[in-house]
């Protein structure tokens, strides 16, 4: 890949602040242009160019006007052979901030023309300003991160409050009431089966499909609205087995709020 | 009703509820008793006095109040608890404080102060929390999606309103700036 012969200073009292391939770093590298060995590291270690450029700057390790230009070129001969193994989208913003520092020196090296209108020709200014808005907001991050934030530095006082807990027990409904809330609806097909004239074969896998099709997303229906009466007793069973192979497969809830209570049926979330 | 029932009905309210509740909303309490916003009010105060010397206040916020732990003693309390709440990174903390500041704001707008590409990943976190919701569309190409913070926002961050954000850095001017960079002409 690339060479990792750049140039370190090490001195014994210093903790590296990062250990690249075995090789400590004590120290920031001099220039934007990063030993490519190191770059992944302090791509991370960055929030991007502009804070990276910041942090040089504040350092006054940055002396802009002294990039040699093919030294420039070199390194983006490497970080195009980098960027095969490292974050491409990453790689490509600091680029565009070293394209961005060599047209700024490449500007300043050329003679002024006499007139001039003095900042706004200033090729610097707009780096300046992106810069010091960008700190701007650094700052205000560190600002918001200081703030009283809940469930770190303070939590808001709750009362354990019985409704509460019989909210829970909304989740489960015991076989037993299912089979109850059954009998109920067999009753009342015995009072219709007098009417019955001709009876459909009824499939409890159409039948799945059909309760399917009945229950909304966020809805929730009636147990009892499963049932016609019309289709008598084996409709019943047919809907009451398609009920407990939906639940089989997780495809359904079913709620209670009160013991006795109505049976109500949901899709199941997810 | 006299002011300390009041009192105590307007405290046990706000600490059953996981809401922050205004003034109207503990209204609501009294039903037809002729309770006014002002006995409220002076309840509110009273519970604040109440805890001036315990380890829970009565904060403001921006639509309601909430009883909560004081942020002195959070110290002691994180001994008890284990899970720590997950640290915010700096990507984040700086996306949203791009909108907190500058709402409403697109996605390319806060990319373009932060130089660098905002991921899904953190605009996602933040609308999970509820902190940013989308408030409308820029009438631009593409019409991207203004971002703005919520009312969770403020009450997460303990905020009353916008206004108590701690205020922004002014903007030095370009010559001071320039002596810093130390780019004079060689």
């Amino acid at each position: 890949m690339s060479d990792s012969n750049q140039p370190i200073t090490v001195t014994q009292s210093e903790m590296p602040f990062a250990v690249v391939e075995g090789q400590p770093f004590t120290e920031m590298p001099t220039d934007l242009y990063i030993p490519p060995d190191a770059l992944e590291v302090i791509l991370e270690a960055f929030e991007g160019p502009l804070d990276l450029l910041l942090y040089l700057i504040k350092r006054q390790n940055l002396d802009i006007l002294n990039i040699p230009i093919f030294s420039i070129t070199r390194q983006y001969v490497k970080y195009i052979e980098l960027m095969h193994q490292l974050n491409f989208e990453l790689a490509a913003e600091y680029l565009v901030m070293a394209a961005m520092l060599a047209e700024i020196k490449s500007r300043m090296l050329l003679p002024r023309p006499v007139f001039t209108d003095d900042e706004e020709a200033d090729p610097r200014a707009e780096l300046i300003r992106r810069l010091q808005e960008y700190e701007r907001f650094k700052q205000a991050a560190e600002d918001i991160d200081e703030l009283p934030r809940q469930y770190r530095d303070f939590w808001p006082v709750i009362i354990h409050s019985e409704t509460a807990v019989a909210e829970q027990q909304i989740e489960t409904v015991d076989i037993r009431e299912l089979v109850l809330a059954l009998q109920a609806v067999m009753a009342r097909a015995e009072l219709k089966t007098s009417h019955a004239i001709s009876r459909e074969v009824l499939s409890v896998k159409d039948r799945m499909a059909s309760i399917m099709r009945l229950l909304q997303p966020g809805k929730t229906t009636r147990f009892e609205d499963l049932f016609t009466p019309e289709e008598g007793k084996q409709g019943a069973l047919v809907s009451f087995l398609a009920v407990l192979e939906l639940l089989k497969a997780h495809a359904l809830e079913l709620v209670q709020n009160q013991p006795f209570g109505p049976i109500y049926l949901n899709l199941a979330t997810e | 009703m006299d002011n300390n029932q009041i009192k105590y009905i307007v405290e046990a309210a706000l600490m059953s509820f996981d809401e922050p509740l205004s003034v109207q909303h503990l209204k609501q309490l009294f039903d037809e008793q002729a309770v006014s916003g002002n006995d409220i009010n002076r309840a509110l105060q009273q519970l604040t006095e109440d805890y001036a010397d315990r380890g829970i206040e009565l904060q403001q916020l921006n639509k309601g109040f909430r009883i909560q732990t004081r942020p002195q003693m959070q110290v002691w309390l994180d001994n008890l608890r284990q899970k720590k709440p997950r640290k915010l990174s700096r990507a984040l903390l700086e996306t949203l404080a791009l909108v907190a500041y500058r709402q409403p704001i697109t996605r390319g707008e806060i990319e373009d102060v932060r130089g660098v590409a905002v991921s899904s990943k953190i605009i996602h976190y933040l609308m999970d929390k509820e902190w940013i919701e989308e408030v409308g569309y820029r009438d631009a190409p593409g019409k991207p999606a203004l971002l703005g913070t919520t009312e969770t926002f403020l009450n997460y961050f303990n905020l009353k309103s916008l206004q108590e954000l701690p205020a922004l850095a002014e903007i030095k001017d370009f010559e001071s700036f320039e002596q810093s960079l130390d780019f004079s002409e060689q």
